[in-house]
């Protein structure tokens, strides 16, 4: 069992393989844990697809199976997973991030309040929104 | 500040429900507020410090990206003996928290005709943008979390140590993973030493607001 955290997902892995740096998943858990997809055009999410390097497709991909690390190395953005290899981040580069910020629009989020009842912050699109943080320590 | 079309989304840096939860509850506050245990919006916002704040319209546009959020480090000028804080240095804190809050009473009245919102290109050039290795020591501190739920806090606790080294200017970070006090705060030697070692560094970064302190 593997769990793969990527962005507010954190996904059990019944089935995945791991060998050194490699973390093997089929392409329907792949999609599950990071809404990445394998497809003709490459690996996509909405609009968005990043062909698979060629040359490289037979270290990437096996038949049904991606090697997800690899590929997440491949599109810039930082892997790391513990010693046992059973918890993976799938973290995302500063790139992307800094895109975000630069196009003003506030990057979205889901969290809970102290009753556990999930709050979003586009949930509050028409209202003027001041996100302050705290913290006890 | 009950405006129009307004509302505050607090986010509490904290790993734990139960050590946010008395602050909720005595404050009972009448906006939400929120719990963010893997410090996700820090990530998502390039936060550093808390108390931060970025202001967002109602189109979900940012018109002050990430400051601080009124606060001024007086805290600095503290007596660490007897805890208290020269009275000069007080009123900087008073009044800085109180101009940052005036200043989004004004915005929450008045909306982009305020004075206190950016348009595009000053809230682009008031961006603090994360690099590579901020992101790394982001994606450290989550497996660390993540390990720290299960229990594995040995290892969990090394991934702590290469978020720290690889983002040294994180505050949440780095006090989110120290050891906390009976008080539960991360304010020992070791924070101090910490504090002392920014020199002419600043510990929460000005604000560009007319009225607040340098």
């Amino acid at each position: 069992m593997v769990t793969v955290i990527h962005g507010e997902r954190e996904t059990e892995v019944a089935r995945a393989r791991v060998v050194g740096d490699a973390l093997w998943l089929s392409s329907a858990d792949v999609e599950r844990a990071t809404g990445w997809a394998l497809t003709p055009d490459g690996f996509c999410r909405d609009s968005a697809c990043v062909p698979i390097p060629r040359g490289r497709e037979a270290a990437l991909v096996d038949g049904d199976t991606i090697d997800l690390a690899a590929l997440w190395r491949h599109m810039g953005h930082p892997v790391v997973q513990n010693g046992a290899a059973s918890a993976w981040v799938l973290g995302t580069a500063a790139g992307e991030r800094a895109d975000a910020l630069r196009s003003l629009m506030a990057p979205d989020f889901t969290l809970p309040d102290l009753g556990g009842h999930q709050h979003a912050l586009s949930d509050y699109r028409g209202k003027k929104v001041l996100l302050v943080t705290w913290a006890s320590w | 500040m009950k405006a129009q079309g307004f509302t505050i989304l607090a986010v509490a840096m904290d790993a734990r429900t139960e050590a946010a939860r008395p602050w909720i509850e005595a404050a009972k506050p009448s906006y939400p507020c929120l719990i963010d245990h893997d410090h996700r919006v820090a990530e998502l916002y390039n936060m550093v410090n808390v108390p931060q704040a970025v202001w967002i319209d109602e189109t979900g546009r940012i018109v002050r990206p990430t400051e601080s959020a009124g606060a001024y480090e007086g805290f600095r000028a503290m007596d660490r003996t007897t805890r208290t804080v020269p009275d000069e240095v007080a009123e900087i804190t008073t009044r800085a928290k109180r101009t940052y809050v005036d200043a989004v009473r004004d915005w929450a009245l008045r909306g982009e005709s305020s004075h206190h919102a950016f348009d595009a290109r000053r809230a682009t050039a008031h961006l603090t943008l994360p690099d590579e290795r901020i992101a790394e020591a982001h994606a450290h501190f989550r497996l660390g979390q993540v390990l720290r739920r299960r229990g594995e806090t040995a290892e969990a606790e090394t991934h702590f140590a290469e978020a720290r080294r690889l983002h040294p200017d994180s505050w949440n970070i780095w006090r989110q993973t120290a050891a906390v006090d009976a008080r539960g705060l991360a304010s020992g030697p070791e924070f101090w030493a910490r504090v002392d070692a920014l020199g002419s560094r600043r510990y929460y970064a000005p604000v560009d607001m007319e009225g607040m302190p340098d």
